[in-house]
Order: structure tokens, then C-alpha cells, then sequence
């Protein structure tokens, strides 16, 4: 029956059925990944983020919520420029993240 | 922490309720949506635990509605708030008691916004005046009606004639509480348990001999909110609301809802039948929903007043499985039979929820 309107997708994660094999295996090889503290100087300052939504600190948050095919799709923006790496308050060489995190596959196998 | 502690903590989120003398003000949509409610209220208040209730045929809307709509200023809800309170002066009560909680949440507001700016009182006072020649004197005490029934729960549970217990395993019935919005969220002093916990329907339902059960969603909205309603277009949000609700309760098994807001039984119950519809689930045992009542609906239940009396036939979802569970005797034939006992219309059966 069409009412005119319907459910709306909900948005909740489920953090007990994401796999974090990606974020795990990155947080392994890029142990800074875990100093993180999501502050957003490295999305305000990047080149890309205005024309293809690339943001690190996104980046990280939608790795530990499974959100893979978000992610790849933020990674493809990505310059290498590095100002976000010369930003980062606590230090993390955030294009060195960004480049491992590009050699992971889905199950957080090395594929590069 | 210690036990004394507790309790001097626990008695900053209690009210003290007045115990009777009220001026009773109706709400403008339950009267459409549950009918039998507001009248069981005064039933069991005035004739059955002889309190004195007042109301008068010459009361408004508070017109919280429309403000909350955006549809009207606040100084004209004010003007009208205040022509009730005159009502309520000329009828020589000092207490508030209101049906809505809309209306509640809209009372408190206004009191609230003349006590910090005096001027705005000055300035609605006048208006009052020059519109209808009316001056007030402003309530002393403003309770919910459920307040007063949770006031009141231990008198009606002497006079009980059935409890909230499995007949069949004398286990309690599992009953999620849902309080409106505007109850406790607005000013959490005013509500018995303040927002964080508010006890009003719980209180009750144990009382009653239930088990309230708690879950994770239990506080959100039931997804009503005016300006998502009202308007076609977000009715989505507003059915996803209720929707997420309903996924979040559904593994507690609960065989009841009760609330204490005129839009959140409505929307509670009525989009159980739009969610069945659209995706075929339904959240009770064998097909059946889960049935939403007042808390007055509730109370006249555990008093023994005939449940088409008390209007449950105009639930979409069907309450017979709740009163076999209880044990509460009903005539399905006198279903749909109106007053004098006249035949009305019976509704058509939808295709996914099961109905009698």
C-alpha cells in the first residue's frame, strides 16, 4: 500500500557486527593511527576535502564503523599533498597512514 | 554511595502533587483520538475517589499546538493560556490539572517566561483586557493529570479488581512506559523523576502489580512531533521514529505500552498497521501488535470497567490477547455497538496485522 511515505534506512551501527579487520591490521602496522583524537585540523586544512569530501579524520571514524566502500571512495581524493600531516597536534604522519591504509584490501590482507 | 545519600538525591527529582481541588482543561486531540479517556479520569477521580475536579464548557485550546506549529506568535498562546487561567480564577481554584501534555509543557513555559521577564506578564495582562475584559491570578500548582494518577495509584490499586499479571502464570506482564516529550524534557523539576528518571507511568504499572522493562530506546521519541507530522513530506521521519522504537523493544517481549500524551498512544498504535503494511512485520506474539493505552484506559482496566466502555475498540491494534492474558471478561459481540446499543460501522481488517 503507497501511504506517501515510507521508512527512512536507519542509520544506527551496530558496533557489535562491524568488522574492523581493516581498522585492526592499520592500527597494527600505523600504531599512531590509535593517537588520534578526531579534532579535524587535517580535514580543514586539506586541498581535496572542498571537491571530493576527503577527510583523514572521517577517514578513521568510518573505518571503525565498516564503512569500506566510504572510505575507498574518500581515499581516491587524495593528493599526497601532506599538509595534513604538517597540522596534526599529536604528530601522526597522517600521509604515511593514508598510504598504507591504500594497500590494504577489505580484510586487511596487503595486497600492494 | 550510601543509603541516606541515595534517598536525599532521589528526593530532588520528587513534586509534591496537591491531593485535590483542581481545574480540570481537556486536550483538543485526545478527545478525538482515545474519547473514553478524559471522561474515565473524572469518573474515577470525582465519583469513585471523591475528589474535587472542575471543568468548564467555556475552555479553550491552550494553543500549544499551533505554536509548536509555528502557526501563531507566543504572545497569542500566552493570551489564551491566560484567558484559562481567568476561567480558573472566576471558578475559584487555585490548582491546574491538564489533560495534554503539550498543554502541561505549554503552561509551564509561559509561567516560566513571565517569572524572568515580569514585563511580558505586564504586556499579556493588558491584552487579556482589552480582548475580553478578563483579569487572573496565576495557578499556584500545574499538574499533568497523570500526576494525579500516579498521586492516586495506591487508592486505585485497594479498589483493583484485576492486576497486570498473567492469569495463565501469575508471572507480571511486561509493560514499556512512554512518557510524552513535553512532560519531562522541557523542565525536568516539573515531572515526577525529573528527565533522567522519570517515574510517573512506572510507578503506576507497578503498582498494578506490572513489570516495567526497560530497553534501549526507551526515552526517544515516539515520532509524532508536530512539524514532522504534520507536514506529508516528513512523514517518513516521523514512522522511522516510531519504527526504530519499536526494532529496540521488540527482543523485550513487552505485551503492553502505556503513555501519557494525546499524539504518542496514537502514533504508537496507529503505525504498527503502516509499518505492517510496508514491510509485512509486526512486533507481538502470533501476528498481533502490541496494544497502546492510556494510563486512564489502564487504570479503568484494573478497575473493571468494561474495556468497549472505555473505548478500545478504536485501537488499530486489536487488545484482546492483552485482556484474555489478564483475564478481564469481555462480549465480542458488543464490539462495535455503539450508543443505546446501536449498530455501528465495523472497520475493515488490514492485510498484515492481525485484528479481530
Amino acid at each position: 500500500m503507497d501511504f506517501g511515505f515510507k521508512l527512512s534506512p536507519s542509520s544506527a551501527v551496530n558496533l557489535d557486527t562491524v568488522d574492523r579487520r581493516r581498522y585492526d591490521r592499520l592500527v597494527q602496522l600505523q600504531p599512531d593511527a590509535l593517537t588520534c583524537i578526531g579534532c579535524g585540523s587535517c580535514s580543514a586544512t586539506c586541498t581535496s576535502a572542498s571537491w571530493t569530501g576527503m577527510s583523514v579524520r572521517k577517514v578513521l571514524l568510518g573505518l571503525q564503523r565498516g564503512r569500506d566502500e566510504e572510505v575507498d571512495k574518500m581515499l581516491s581524493g587524495c593528493m599526497l599533498c601532506g599538509k595534513c600531516t604538517m597540522v596534526c597536534p599529536r604528530g601522526i604522519n597522517t600521509r604515511q597512514l593514508i598510504l598504507t591504509l591504500c594497500r590494504l584490501d577489505k580484510n586487511g590482507e596487503v595486497v600492494r | 554511595m550510601i543509603y541516606q545519600g541515595k534517598q536525599k538525591i532521589w528526593a530532588d527529582y520528587q513534586k509534591e502533587i496537591p491531593d485535590n481541588h483542581y481545574f480540570y482543561v481537556r486536550s483538543c486531540i485526545r478527545q478525538n483520538f482515545f474519547p473514553a479517556s478524559e471522561r474515565y479520569f473524572l469518573k474515577i477521580c470525582r465519583d469513585l475517589l471523591g475528589r474535587d475536579i472542575y471543568e468548564t464548557e467555556h475552555h479553550t485550546t491552550c494553543a500549544g499546538i499551533a505554536y509548536h506549529c509555528d502557526t501563531l506568535p507566543q504572545e497569542t498562546a500566552m493570551t489564551v493560556v491566560a484567558r484559562q487561567f481567568a476561567l480558573m480564577t472566576e471558578a475559584g481554584y487555585e490548582n491546574l490539572v491538564t489533560s495534554c501534555i503539550t498543554s502541561f509543557g505549554n503552561y509551564c513555559e509561559v509561567l516560566e517566561s513571565w517569572r524572568e521577564f515580569p514585563e511580558l506578564e505586564a504586556m499579556i495582562r493588558e491584552n487579556l483586557w482589552k480582548a475580553c475584559r478578563r483579569e487572573f491570578n496565576k495557578p499556584k500548582y500545574v499538574a499533568h493529570a497523570s500526576d494525579l494518577v500516579y498521586k492516586l495509584r495506591g487508592e486505585i490499586a485497594e479498589r483493583a479488581k484485576f492486576h497486570l499479571v498473567s492469569r495463565a502464570t501469575g508471572e507480571p506482564l511486561r509493560i514499556v512506559e512512554h512518557i510524552g516529550c513535553h512532560y519531562s524534557k522541557m523542565f525536568p523539576h516539573k515531572g515526577v523523576g525529573g528527565a533522567e528518571y522519570p517515574c510517573v507511568l512506572s510507578g503506576m504499572a507497578e503498582a498494578w502489580g506490572g513489570q516495567v522493562i526497560d530497553y534501549p530506546e526507551r526515552r526517544h521519541c515516539c515520532g509524532y512531533g508536530f512539524r514532522q507530522y504534520h507536514v506529508r513530506a516528513n512523514r517518513g521521519y516521523s514512522l522511522s521514529n516510531t519504527h526504530k522504537k519499536f526494532e529496540s523493544m521488540e527482543p523485550f517481549h513487552p505485551d503492553m505500552i502505556i503513555t501519557n500524551c494525546p499524539g504518542c498512544p496514537y502514533f504508537l498504535d496507529r503505525w504498527q498497521y503502516v509499518i505492517a503494511e510496508q514491510t509485512g512485520k509486526t512486533y507481538g506474539r502470533n501476528g498481533y501488535g502490541i496494544p497502546v493505552l492510556t494510563y486512564e484506559e489502564l487504570a479503568g482496566l484494573v478497575l473493571g470497567v468494561d474495556p468497549w466502555d472505555l473505548g478500545l475498540q478504536i485501537h488499530q491494534v486489536a487488545v484482546e490477547p492483552l485482556l484474555d492474558k489478564i483475564g478481564i471478561p469481555y462480549d465480542p459481540a458488543r464490539k462495535y455497538l455503539g450508543m443505546d446499543e446501536k449498530k455501528i460501522m465495523t472497520p475493515g481488517l488490514p492485510t498484515s496485522l492481525k485484528c479481530f
